[in-house]
């Protein structure tokens, strides 16, 4: 009998189906791959799992008992926990306090007992096999470490069933190799796992079984071992993709240059030189946190820097805010959409035509509500939108289509240059390919990119030149048959010990770099 | 309306569709605060048999204009996530500033121009402080609270200042086809923000601001302009308030105007408009005034006591904020 079932769970949201008859089933010692493109119903069955929704037919069964989760509490006292997609940490407190956050342990006068927690809180990390100090604020933790400490703490409450929702997103090929670890610690305890990715490679390292889910729909729980991605995907998306990524062009004439860029960050002792050609995809590779998205938000003037010195098309530009870059013609899709791309109350054609806005004004100076909603529609059509309408709040709408809403806004704004960061994170397989296909498009249209991204297929599939950032520095420049992952990571993580994350010498490396 | 809505309940792709013209008064954010007003009207008009004569209504909405102009200055610091704790204060000291310049011989025009200016440059103040210097809106505005109002209280000695010439009461006390002076400004000023919010790209920005400052600073707006502008604006219907005022008592009153920002503050939440900023109408703020105008009349009416008046209307706000809340944007 499986630890965890879920049968024939439907929902159902105002104007949306989320899910029709749904059934889930994971054993003790499992890790169970929930696959599905975004809007599937991913999110949604593990809202319900976890007592955020309530079904409104259908039932959870733990060890054949049913439960009926009202709240998120009555989950995780059942044996339920969840590392959300999200982090839920709060930043400012320790890493003992966030786990135990609303059920501290006291001792007789109702004050916390410290010294017990502490010892959990090790306990709970001896464990895992990781090593991280229970006393340090959540805010000085690398993602991945944060990572971690959700797990505990969702582990914390003696969790058998724990939901891990796209884990792997913000983390670097090393320190997802870290997450596998503790995950398979964990199958050999017997906890019953639900993972949810869209890397197929992960599910194939990983997992045991695997459920597909197609608009709310069950469609076949499989074998890892017997299946292949191909197969997966043509059951995801209801049709066979063989490459996801476009075929590729020729290399654009390198001394077209469009911008040229000598940044040296606040704090800084070296510039970084950046050279952007036309109609060129120039990726920028690294872990996180090794300063590409400082350097992306440098590049608009949002960031402080000791020295910028900038060329677009030939003449000196001085950009100090990002309103002067757009004015230029230098675009930015920030890396964390809802906190940096989206205006989550507004509308989905409020938040496209938000930063041209002018083109819709009447001879009187006011916006033609008609043609600013007909220009978001067309966007909405060209980039494929999935929302009831162009007056759909955005904040209601799944990843990939926010992240497409947050892509939709740049593309009639006549930019030169757009910086893509993150542009595909949390994102599906058919989305994905669709947003490659479209950056394709737009440097064809002699537009020129510059993206950033962690998954290094994305980076390998799609640039024709790459700048490797280690600790906040260009390290490496890379064109043609040399950009290949090994290479790349190599240069990425080439003199850091990963016993000391936090790098608080500045390795020799940046001296030798090739400029 | 072709399309039924009801069938894209079931639909799990509903093609692009409007909004129903049910759904849309439903989700507009002036529904609930025009329920809570009507109900307020029923229950006030069946209390007090003298609350419905056309002279008490009048009344109301004269006395309710004040709070009315200056809560449309709140709105716009609400709406981007910030508020004005100055805007009493500085309806008094431009008030006084008008009623002194006029005493002084000025020409009533010329004085009035200047006080208004004085208005907007307290509220450009303001909101340099804020967008600028990037210091918290309601710690600023409460500083300048108590510098507008010591200015006040410095320039005048404390006492009132008379004396004003007779045709300045026409902001105040004057009529244009029936209807009071005070009311057209004030739906004059509505009218106008109105547009501004709802038809120009500096009132998109305005919620946009309140909704994700750090989005919209990203994607390329002059975030710190446009708030520059709100509280310039909020300055400048404070003293616009501070006009009405003087010239309905005919004279400067340097301690007029105390509480005032707790009033507007009031009218604009009972309006709809979240706290935080994004989300909020002004005709919602319009209709929150006159709520409270309609309470202030009716309990007085029925001779309820003015402590009692205090704990009843801090009650109906709570109320008010309670049933609206969670309300999804």
């Amino acid at each position: 009998m499986a630890l965890l079932a879920l049968e024939k769970v439907s929902k159902t949201f105002p104007g949306v189906r989320a899910l029709h008859e749904v059934s889930l089933h994971v054993e003790a010692g499992e890790i169970h791959a929930l696959l599905g493109e975004n809007g599937a119903g991913k999110s949604t069955l593990m809202k319900i799992l976890c007592g955020i929704h309530q079904p409104d037919s259908g039932e959870i069964l733990i060890d054949g008992t049913p439960q009926h989760f009202t709240s998120y509490r009555r989950a995780c006292a059942a044996g339920v926990g969840i590392v959300f997609q999200e982090f839920s940490l709060i930043p400012g407190l320790s890493v003992v306090d966030n786990i135990f956050l609303g059920r501290e342990p006291r001792n007789a006068l109702g004050l916390i007992r410290h010294g017990e927690m502490l010892k959990q809180a090790n306990a709970l990390f001896e464990r895992l096999d990781i090593d991280i100090d229970p006393q340090i604020r959540v805010h000085h933790l690398s993602v991945a470490d944060q990572q971690f400490v959700e797990i505990a703490k969702a582990l914390s409450l003696d969790a058998r069933v724990l939901v891990l929702d796209e884990p792997t997103a913000p983390l670097t090929p090393t320190e997802v190799e870290r997450l596998f670890a503790i995950m398979r610690q964990l199958r050999a305890q017997g906890v019953a796992m639900v993972f949810i990715s869209h890397h197929m490679e992960e599910i194939f390292e990983i997992c045991d079984r695997v459920t597909v889910l197609r608009d709310g729909e069950y469609v076949a729980t499989l074998n890892v071992a017997d299946t292949d991605a191909g197969a997966l995907v043509e059951r995801m998306v209801g049709r066979r993709v063989d490459n996801i990524f476009p075929e590729r062009q020729p290399a654009p004439d390198k001394s077209d240059l469009v911008l040229e860029a000598h940044i040296r960050m606040a704090g800084r002792r070296h510039t970084d030189h950046i050279r952007l050609g036309r109609g060129e995809i120039l990726g920028f590779a690294g872990l996180v946190g090794s300063g590409r998205s400082e350097m992306a938000l440098a590049m608009i003037g949002a960031h402080p820097v000791a020295e910028r010195r900038m060329t677009l098309e030939g003449h000196k530009v001085t950009l100090k805010s990002p309103a002067d870059a757009l004015k230029r013609g230098i675009g930015l899709l920030p890396e964390n959409r809802k906190q940096q791309g989206l205006i989550l109350p507004f509308t989905c054609a409020d938040n496209i035509s938000i930063n041209h806005l002018s083109r819709f004004h009447t001879a009187a100076g006011l916006i033609s509500r008609r043609r600013e909603r007909e220009a978001a529609e067309a966007l909405m059509d060209r980039v494929r939108v999935k929302a009831p309408g162009s007056d759909t709040v955005v904040g209601t709408l799944s990843g990939g289509n926010q992240q497409k809403v947050v892509i939709a806004r740049w593309l009639e704004r006549g930019c030169r240059v757009l910086i893509f960061d993150e542009p595909t994170r949390g994102i599906d397989v058919g989305a994905k390919s669709e947003i490659y296909a479209l950056m394709k498009t737009l440097t064809a249209q002699g537009i020129s990119i510059v993206m950033i991204s962690s998954e290094l297929p994305e980076i390998t599939g799609l640039c024709d030149r790459v700048l490797v950032f280690n600790h906040g520095h260009v390290v490496a420049e890379l064109a043609g048959d040399d950009i290949q992952a090994g290479t790349i990571m190599t240069h990425a993580t080439r003199q850091i010990s990963l016993d000391n994350p936090t790098g608080a010498a500045e390795p020799a490396a940046h001296l030798e770099r090739a400029s | 309306m072709t399309t039924p809505s009801s069938t894209s309940a079931i639909n799990p792709k509903p093609r692009r569709q409007r909004r129903s013209r049910a759904s849309r008064l439903l989700h507009s954010p002036v529904f609930f605060p025009l329920v809570g007003f009507i109900a307020v009207f029923i229950v006030m008009a069946l209390v007090n048999d003298n609350f419905l004569l056309p002279n008490n209504l009048t009344n109301v909405a004269r006395q309710g204009a004040i709070i009315g102009i200056i809560a449309v200055g709140m709105s716009f610091a609400i709406f981007t996530g910030g508020i004005d704790l100055s805007v009493g204060p500085v309806m008094a000291l431009s008030g006084t500033l008008m009623a002194g310049l006029m005493a002084a011989g000025w020409p009533p025009t010329v004085a009035v121009i200047v006080g208004l200016l004085l208005g907007m440059t307290f509220g450009a103040f303001n909101g340099a402080c804020v967008a600028f210097a990037r210091m918290p809106p309601i710690i600023v505005t409460l500083a300048t609270m108590g510098i507008a109002r010591g200015l006040g209280l410095i320039y005048t000695g404390g006492y009132p200042i008379s004396g004003l010439p007779a045709g300045f009461a026409f902001f105040g006390r004057g009529e244009v086809m029936g209807i009071q002076v005070p009311i057209l400004i004030m739906l004059l000023v509505y009218l106008v923000a109105y547009i501004v919010l709802h038809h120009t790209s500096f009132g998109r920005y305005v919620y946009a601001i309140g909704g994700n400052e750090e989005a919209t600073r990203l994607t390329g707006i002059r975030v710190p302009r446009y708030k520059l502008l709100v509280y310039t604006i909020s300055g400048l219907t404070a003293a616009i308030a501070g006009l009405v005022i003087t010239s309905r008592l005919m004279s400067g009153q340097p301690n007029a105007g105390t509480g005032f920002e707790l009033d507007a503050i009031a009218a604009v939440v009972l309006g709809g408009a979240a706290i935080a900023g994004g989300r909020g109408a002004i005709l919602g703020t319009l209709v929150g005034a006159m709520l409270l105008a309609i309470l202030n009349n009716g309990l007085n009416l029925m001779g309820v006591s003015p402590y009692l008046q205090d704990v009843v209307k801090g009650g109906i706000i709570l109320l008010a904020i309670y049933i609206g809340r969670g309300r999804s944007a």
